[in-house]
């Protein structure tokens, strides 16, 4: 319990300074997202643009969520890796089959 | 963190059994995470699938202010998501989605302080933010379901789309959406959007009920006899796992 109190006046404030710290720049990621959307035209290069950005910002985005909402940077490195090695799977079965869905797609318009 | 670590030290004394604690992390707290990671991979297939079925058809290929819904080609999400609720026939493109990814991340914030609060053992604390994580999962789901409500019977209008009865082109106006057919585009956009955000809201759904329990044994002083927050924490990680798949929702399936 002694512990507990310590934590109450120092940790505690520090740590809640982190956490609306991390929501303002989620907010930002989001707002700057939907500023985009509307700006950068969806067509030929700016559509490559556009998903690129979409694309880093969102994993931006989840890396705050994971590493410090759900507090995985400051957990043993063991844990850390367990977590995000199997992730790398999960991207290759998507660049995968989004490149078979490109394959139909050729295959039904020759 | 020396708090918990130390309050849990003393309470399981041999910890797994075996005097430690594998990966430095309570036994809930590791199987809280490998069911996410286990549930990640269920959602990773949705969006595998996505991703397939949206490279297999065409996009729509011209300006985008001229776009109309056809079977033929995928359509763009701003022009379909676009409607808000009580401004009939007005046009706010993705405003509704971007109020419920607010909601989303903000109830995600208010978790992680009553996880903070759970450290220091403060009751009252855990108790209000609680509170308000219910609150936003349960305007969340609210928005959800007007969503969903809007998709199916979709837009005044309708759309005209030509089809093959009896060998013969006709034309036929179908307004909004099911499994079959919907007026905005090929019939896997709609089952694509029913799925996924379909199962990411009974998600959210389970999150809520979750949260409403940790709030009741909160305020019973359960975890106070019990000498720990951590179930706060666990159910925490859910939630907040929740918020991380929607992140990824709003851009793959109404950003891009």
């Amino acid at each position: 319990m002694a512990n507990a109190k310590e934590y109450d006046k120092e940790a505690g404030a520090a740590h809640r300074k982190v956490i609306w710290n991390t929501f303002l720049i989620l907010l930002a990621i989001t707002v700057a997202e939907f500023t985009i959307a509307f700006s950068i035209e969806n067509e030929g290069t700016g559509r490559f643009i556009r998903i690129s950005i979409f694309i880093i910002m969102t994993i931006v985005k989840a890396g705050y969520i994971i590493g410090e909402f759900m507090h995985l940077r400051h957990e043993a490195k063991s844990l850390f890796w367990t977590i995000l090695l199997p992730i790398v799977f999960v991207a290759w079965l998507l660049g995968a089959l989004m490149w078979e869905g490109g394959s139909i797609f050729a295959s039904h318009h020759p | 963190m020396e708090a918990t670590a130390n309050a849990t030290a003393t309470l399981e004394s041999n910890l797994w059994g075996g005097g430690v604690e594998p990966m430095k992390a309570s036994y809930g707290k590791l199987m809280m995470w490998f069911f996410l990671i286990s549930d990640t991979f269920t959602f990773s297939a949705l969006l595998v699938t996505y991703g397939m079925i949206r490279f297999s058809f065409p996009g729509y290929d011209g300006p985008t202010a001229d776009f109309v819904s056809s079977p033929l080609y995928w359509p763009i999400p701003e022009k379909i998501f676009d409607a808000l609720p009580l401004l009939h026939g007005v046009t706010a493109p993705l405003i509704f989605v971007g109020i419920m990814t607010f909601i989303l991340i903000f109830s995600s914030v208010t978790m992680v302080l009553a996880v903070e609060a759970g450290h220091r053992m403060d009751k009252a604390d855990v108790e209000k933010y609680m509170l308000w994580t219910i609150l936003g999962g349960a305007a969340f789901l609210g928005c959800q379901a007007w969503e969903w409500t809007h998709f199916i019977h979709g837009t005044d209008e309708g759309s005209v789309f030509k089809q093959i009865v009896d060998g013969k082109w006709v034309e036929k106006t179908i307004f909004g959406a099911n499994l079959t057919e919907n007026q905005y585009g090929p019939a896997a956009f709609a089952d694509l959007f029913f799925f996924i955000t379909g199962f990411h809201g009974t998600h959210v759904f389970s999150g809520v009920i979750l949260n409403i329990l940790i709030f009741f044994r909160s305020s019973t002083g359960f975890y106070d006899r019990r000498g720990s927050y951590e179930m706060v924490e666990k159910v925490g990680l859910y939630w907040h796992f929740v918020d991380l798949v929607w992140v990824f929702v709003f851009t793959f399936f109404y950003l891009v």
